[in-house]
Parts: structure tokens; sequence; C-alpha cells
């Protein structure tokens, strides 16, 4: 066991599976001698060589256009864009592109990519440097969208989503690239995408949240009163959602509370509350509490934790929801 | 200070076997022999004159309801058929873009796959086994990336026989993708040849107010890459361009890029009317250069076509087409599960329930809901 970050995990994910399978290259904007700007490639150039590790031309397109090309011959690869904000440039490849090929071919050709993407707010970062677009490629068929919010998980869902013989999306949530460490395991293991994990169990309500809002939630859990009971289900992988293990903690305590980054409207919270009632219509005692970002603009940094939920807002929303 | 040249360019035009099907003997003669032999220029103008006989059907089907909206490939017959015929099958990778159907299936898809695509199904799509090309792809410019990758996959693993060619229009050259794969490719260096078919038209857009530049060509100056303009309706330069590409690819393990200059002597597709945005007199003065035209008189030049041989083939190339119709419409119909079996390698709960059930409903989703009510009531 490593006591590694969230940075040092996923490093130790990439090396070991591209020393076990050399169909693997990584490709992306200085990810070659600078290890990527969050050093997450760092070290992997001087292992595997530049054949392997590809500095490419600056153009968010063009990575994931030229990854396709090269999953579709035969090859795994991991392309990196810098941060969630300029996903945009790509969305047409993903979407239009690496998303349907299976399907538009029934079976004949296949795009198994893992693009890692840091994502969300909380660092004071420039503009465009700290949205949270999950819910977009969600909204996509043909793509898995999974987001880790620890170390441990990191590397057992990135070694899943290299594996997986479909396009992944890996979000990397960077106000947690740092902020802790834990203990690793150096073997490779997978945890499997599609599976939410129960952080704590509870009785009173439910608590759905993912990435980095997990921390808020915890801190906010411990300013609640000891003798609120709270069952927190970290859903990491945010497409195929894990409704089962959301519907079975709900219907245990008929109220749940969902927390995220990105803007309300239409975004996962959305439709995990049509789920809940959905599955849990006749268990539940209040209606679906939803504490997120505002459906503005993500604001520069100087607001940015008003904007992000932050422990005080996602404890008044438990409150609320217990109230009602 | 000194004020120096730093970058100096020319673009060649390129044309062998002109108008009058006349060959250049200094361009078209290597070791006293034509570059073609007779033999392979009669294959070629054979699969010209298939895929073109395909083209009318296509249309006709359009137009009596049994195909949906369909793009002929009508007067660029010479380059898909030039080109493809200049890489190797089985070794080489054909990314197209929808005016290749001569290409695709001289690599070895069957043609009634090209129809079953345009009929709505994607069945058209599912390529066979061993042929190498990527289905027909219909969002302009995008997918000359994926061509970069597949050349760059050749690359990585040493695989130093093998080439890539991908195909798209003039108007796709103005789309970012376009520069992004150009760029790609010649920084990655890899082997790859872009065969831009300038037709002259972006549906109505026609050439000078798609670009300011007077050749699609020069485009690889900026990537200083190869580059040579060729006469598009010419099956002798469209052979040669890409013979030569092909080897300096190999060799060099590096990209190259050719124009062919051609032109639609149809609609955009048969959605289009282009009456509507261009002059009877220019499409007149392109149908004088057909490519299947000037093909049959150099094989008459050379006594090795005749009138009988010609009506041979016409019969011949009818039944055929009637033959890939046959198989196209053939085919047992689509069943729904079809949406949802090839999302992905396994289907996830929601993929699977929404198979099954066909609905979307709340209740739809979990069916079991629809009594609930009625019971807790009663409880």
């Amino acid at each position: 066991m490593a006591h590694l970050t969230l940075v040092q995990a996923i490093n130790l994910a990439l090396a070991q599976e591209m020393e076990r399978d050399e169909r693997v290259v990584i490709l992306g904007e200085d990810v070659g001698i600078n290890g990527g700007v969050f050093r997450v490639t760092e070290g992997l150039v001087q292992r595997f060589g530049e054949h392997r590790v590809q500095n490419t031309p600056l153009d968010e397109s063009g990575i994931i256009g030229v990854s396709i090309g090269l999953a579709m011959a035969g090859m795994r690869p991991i392309p990196e864009i810098q941060f969630e904000g300029f996903l945009g440039p790509a969305y047409d490849q993903l979407v239009n592109h690496a998303a349907r090929y299976r399907n538009r071919t029934r079976g004949a050709i296949t795009i198994p990519l893992t693009l890692r993407v840091p994502v969300g707010g909380g660092i004071h970062a420039p503009e465009l440097h700290s949205d949270s677009p999950e819910a977009i490629y969600t909204h996509s068929p043909g793509l898995k969208v999974v987001m880790p919010s620890t170390p441990r998980d990191a590397k057992g869902l990135l070694i899943s989503a290299i594996r997986d013989p479909d396009p992944v999306i890996f979000f990397e949530p960077k106000r947690v690239y740092r902020s802790f460490r834990e203990e690793v395991p150096e073997d490779e293991y997978t945890i499997p995408i599609g599976q939410a994990k129960v952080v704590n169990e509870g009785d009173d309500v439910t608590v759905v949240t993912w990435g980095a809002s997990v921390f808020q939630c915890l801190e906010a859990m411990d300013n609640l009163p000891e003798d609120v009971s709270i069952e927190l289900i970290d859903l990491r992988t945010i497409d195929p959602i894990d409704t089962d293990t959301i519907a079975a903690s709900v219907e245990k305590t008929g109220r749940c509370v969902i927390v995220h980054e990105a803007p309300l409207t239409c975004g996962l919270g959305a439709e995990l509350s049509a789920r809940i009632q959905e599955q849990c219509f006749l268990h539940l005692e209040a209606p679906v509490q939803r504490v997120t970002g505002f459906d503005t603009v993500m604001p520069y940094y100087k607001l940015e934790l008003e904007y992000l939920p932050n422990a005080e807002r996602i404890g008044k929303g438990i409150r609320e929801c217990l109230a009602y | 200070m000194p004020r120096t040249t730093v970058y100096k360019a020319s673009i060649d035009y390129l044309q062998i076997l002109d108008e009058d099907g006349v060959l250049d003997e200094s361009l078209g003669m290597e070791d006293g022999r034509p570059i073609l032999s007779d033999e392979q220029v009669m294959y070629l103008y054979e699969q010209m004159w298939i895929g073109r006989e395909l083209d009318e059907i296509a249309f006709k089907l359009q137009r009596s309801g049994r195909m949906g909206t369909y793009p002929q490939n009508k007067g660029q017959e010479a380059n898909g058929a030039g080109s493809g015929f200049a890489m190797k099958k089985g070794v080489d990778y054909i990314v197209p873009a929808y005016r290749e159907n001569i290409t695709m299936h001289m690599h070895g898809l069957p043609y009634h796959y090209i129809l079953l695509h345009w009929m709505g199904d994607e069945r058209g799509n599912k390529i066979p086994e061993g042929v190498l090309t990527t289905p027909i792809s219909v969002p302009i410019g995008t997918h000359m990336l994926h061509a970069v990758g597949i050349a760059w996959s050749f690359k990585l693993r040493g695989e130093r026989e093998r080439c890539v060619i991908t195909y798209f229009g003039d108007g796709a050259t103005s789309e970012g993708d376009f520069h992004g794969a150009m760029n790609f490719a010649s920084t990655l260096s890899v082997p790859l040849i872009f065969y831009c078919q300038n037709n002259q038209w972006a549906i109505s857009v026609p050439h000078e107010q798609q670009m300011n530049s007077p050749t699609v060509a020069q485009k690889a100056l900026a990537y200083e890459m190869p580059t040579i303009q060729v006469d598009g309706n010419d099956v002798f330069a469209v052979y040669k361009a890409t013979r030569d590409a092909r080897a300096h690819c190999v060799e060099n393990c590096a990209p190259y890029f050719i124009e062919g200059v051609t032109y639609r002597l149809g609609d955009h597709t048969t959605a289009d009317d282009a009456r509507r945005y261009r002059s009877e007199e220019e499409v007149a003065q392109w149908a004088a250069k057909d490519p299947l035209i000037r093909t049959r008189k150099y094989l008459e030049s050379r006594e090795v076509w005749s009138d009988e041989r010609q009506l041979e083939l016409e019969g011949r190339a009818k039944k055929i087409v009637q033959e890939i119709v046959a198989a196209a419409e053939g085919i047992e119909p689509p069943v729904s599960d079809d949406m949802f079996v090839h999302m992905f390698a396994e289907l996830d709960d929601d993929l699977r329930r929404q198979c099954e059930t066909l609905r979307t409903s709340s209740i739809g989703q979990n069916p079991d809901q629809a009594g609930l009510k009625a019971e807790h009531q009663n409880a």
C-alpha cells in the first residue's frame, strides 16, 4: 500500500496499464516532458518514450479525432484535454463520432478510448477552467462518464475505463487532485464502472453527490446534530447511473438531497430526481431537494465559492428536507 | 538587417489524358509502356461505368420513394477509381466521405452496403471483416482526423508498408478539423494521402466563395506537405499522382496532398436542385470533360474497345446493378432491438429496460409501479 494523492493514483494506474498493454498510448497538450498542466502524466514519457506519450498540437477536436482513428485501428488511446472548459471544440468528435461508431456500424468498428479531463471549480483558476459539464455527456448516448472522488477509486475506475471496449470520459475533480492522500493498493485492481459507493450509512436522509462535492457533503454532515443519520452516496460513475443503489437508499430514508457543482436546470440532479419519483414515489416523505450551482455562467474565482455548493448550503438543504 | 525570401513555392498541375482521350506520352509512358496497361484501363473504365449506372439507378430509387436522400458521384468517378487502384487492397485503409462509392467497392465493400446506408439502414455501415474502409461519413470534414489516427497506428506498430487515403470535398477544407488533420498528420509524420475531390461546388457555394486561394493544393504548403493538383477527370493523372504519393508516404512515413480538379455533374444530393445556382453552360462545359467519355476514347484509340464491347458492358452493368438493388431491398427489415444492442459492448440496465419495454414513461420504466398505489391504499 502506498499513501497517494489523486494525481499520484492516476499516474500509477496509467503507468501500470501502459506496462501491461502496449496498445495504450497517451496523447494531449503538454503531456510529455511537462507531465500535463496538473503533472498527472509526470515521468511517463521518460519511462515509455515519446511514441507512447505524445505531445500534440493545441487542437482539442484534433486530439479526440486522432484518438478515434487510433482506437478504430486497434490501439487504446488515452487522450487528455487540459480543462473541461476546452471540451467544446471536441464535442463534435466525441458526440457525433466516438459515441456513435459502434452503433452506426452495428458493432463492426468500436472506439475504446479513455478521455481524461480535469473538472470542476474551487482552485481559483482563470475563466473556463472550473465548469462541470458531466450532464452534457450523460445526455449523449454512447459515452460512459466517470468521476471518482478519491485516490483509491480513481485508480480502480481508471483501469476499468482503459480496459473498457467503449469510449469513457474520465473526469478528475481538480479540487481533490492534491487535497489529501489515502492508502492505494500497489497492485492493479479494477472498480466496475456503473457502481455507486455508500460512503456513510444512515436512516434519515439520503445525500447523493459525486466528485469534489463529496467532501463538502462530509463537512456539512459534521456540522449537523449528532442524532441526524445521513446516508451519503458517492455516485462515482455518472453514466450509466446506478439507480438501484440510490433507490434502495431512498426507500429506506424517504428523503433525498442531491448535490452537484453543475447548474441546476437539466443538471444530473433533474434526472436523478425523476428516477427517484419513478422508483420510490410511495416512499417519499419530502420532495427531492437539489443543492447545486446556479443557472449562471460559472463566475470568476472571486465569487466561485458563492456559486459552488458549500457545507453551509448543503446543511441547509438537508435540514429543510428533514423538516418538510 | 537583410530582407530575404524565406519561403517560395509553386504548385504543379498534372494532366496525362486530355479531354479527347489523347495520352501525353512524356508523362503517361514508363519503360516504353503506358503506366496503366490496356487491361487495367478497361478494368477502371468498367468500374467507372458500373459506378455511374449504380448512381443513375440510385437516383431513380430515391425519386420513386424506394430510397432516402442520395448524393450522386456522377462526373467524379476517375478520382475514386484512379486513386483507389493505386492503393493496396487489404493493406491500405480507405477513409471516405460520400462520393467514393467506386473506391470503397474496389477495396472490397459490396455495393449494396452503400445503398443500404442511404436507405436508412445502419447495416450498410457494418463493414465486413477484412475490408479496410471506414463507412460513408456525412458530417463534413470531420473524418480526416480518424485517418490520421489510423495512419499513426501503422507507424506506432511498425507496419511500414501500409498507407491510408482519405477523401473530402472543397467545402470540407473550410472546416477547422481539416486543418487540424493536416497539422496532426504533418507534425506526427504519418503515411496518409489527403485527396481533395474539388468538384467546384459545396451545395450552392462555389469555389470562390468557399476560399480565396486559387488552388486547394496550396493549402498543404502551410503544413510542409508535398502537394499536387491533378485533372481529376483523368484516370491516368489521378492514378499516377496517387501511386507516387503512396510511394512517398510509405518510404518517408509522411503525408501527401492531392487535389483532383473535377466537377459534380449531378445535384449535391437528391434533395437539391443545382439549376437554382449554376448555369447550363457551365454544366455543359464540364460534361464534355466527362471521365468516362475520354477513357473510352483512349481505349478505342488503343483498338481494344468497340461498340460491341460497350454494349456488352452496358448490359452487364444493368444486370449487376439490378442484383445490387435486389440485395439491398431483399434484406430482412431491421428490428427495434437493433437500436439498442450495439450501443455498448454490454448493455446497462437502463438500455436493457428501454429495449425490453420500448417505453420511456415512468410506469413503463418500472412496470411494477403501476399496481403499487392500489396496494398501498388497500393496506
